[in-house]
């Protein structure tokens, strides 16, 4: 199977990452859309490892894409257990004390 | 059709699949389980791209380790059996449009690139990688040793061969040392920001 088929596979990874963002209430959603955002980079970065001159620096780039989003998802978590206590409630419509 | 045609699509279909069993689960838990399959088999997909250590890590962290942090999270942040926090059918219609807009628009811009330059096509229609393009795990050996001494500063993969004046190894040494600073710095700043705490008594 040739590069454009995984490059459709992260299209739609990443455009469900977008809509879940998009639509979801609930903080936790919010934050699984960003892993399907990272995601579907990650699967880009490693098809053009495997069929373009990046060679090897696609795989090492999406290494550090993994661990950066376990890092983002601690301190998210933290931020949402935050506002949880705070609000008792895990909407993220509630969170609106900065309007202007 | 070949082995490995059928392996990509039962991966690339669990891995779509999944994705939109993200977005369409009305319930938290049920997203998490979809994330599950979805990132699971993106790992297949990895392994089919010859980036086993990829593969292996995209499971250790993302399946381990970030989604049993969400899962908790999930557990932690539990609503009441009465509140409704889910969206509603016109916001999802709407955010469907807008995704199948943005999908399509990805994809047409996918389809007007010419890849050839990057890769080479068989008489059958099918992509290879060029000629001493891409990683070739045949004439190379499995990615562990490659990835580790890259990390480390070193890539034999470019530097041997290369012409003496290129200049220094292109390696990964410092962002590596940025990365690990960063997640010191996340595991701190994280556990501070999620210590117990007095609870609000206002619920409004």
């Amino acid at each position: 199977m040739g590069l454009e088929s995984y490059l459709l596979v992260g299209a739609v990874l990443f455009v469900s990452g977008v809509v879940c963002m998009a639509t979801k209430r609930n903080g936790i959603g919010l934050l699984m859309g960003v892993e399907l955002v990272l995601n579907g980079a990650n699967v880009n970065f490693v098809a053009f490892s495997r069929f373009t001159s990046l060679g090897l620096d696609g795989q090492i780039v999406s290494l550090f894409v993994i661990v950066l989003a376990a890092a983002e998802a601690a301190v998210a978590l933290s931020i949402a257990l935050n506002f949880y206590n705070n609000h008792l409630t895990i909407d993220v419509d509630r969170g609106d004390e900065l309007k202007g | 059709m070949t082995y490995e045609k059928l392996l990509f699509l039962i991966f690339a279909l669990s891995t779509c699949g999944g994705a939109l069993g993200v977005v369409l689960a009305q319930r938290v838990a049920r997203m998490a389980f979809w994330l599950i399959v979805s990132l699971g088999s993106t790992a297949g997909l990895y392994f089919m791209l010859h980036a086993d250590f990829v593969a292996a890590t995209q499971i250790i962290i993302y399946v381990g380790g970030t989604l049993v942090l969400l899962i908790f999270g999930i557990m932690l942040t539990a609503s009441g059996p009465h509140v409704n926090i889910q969206t509603s059918p016109g916001e999802l219609v709407l955010g469907a449009g807008v995704g199948l807009m943005l999908l399509f628009l990805i994809q047409g811009t996918v389809r007007s690139v010419d890849w050839n330059q990057a890769a080479v096509v068989t008489s059958q229609g099918e992509f290879v990688p060029a000629e001493g393009q891409g990683y070739n795990p045949q004439g190379q050996g499995n990615t562990i040793r490659p990835l580790g001494m890259a990390l480390l500063g070193l890539r034999p993969d470019k530097d041997l061969g290369a012409p003496e004046e290129a200049g220094l190894s292109s390696g990964y040494l410092f962002p590596f040392e940025i990365v690990s600073i960063h997640l010191l710095v996340v595991l701190v700043g994280a556990s501070y920001l999620a210590r117990a705490k007095r609870r609000a008594q206002a619920s409004e």
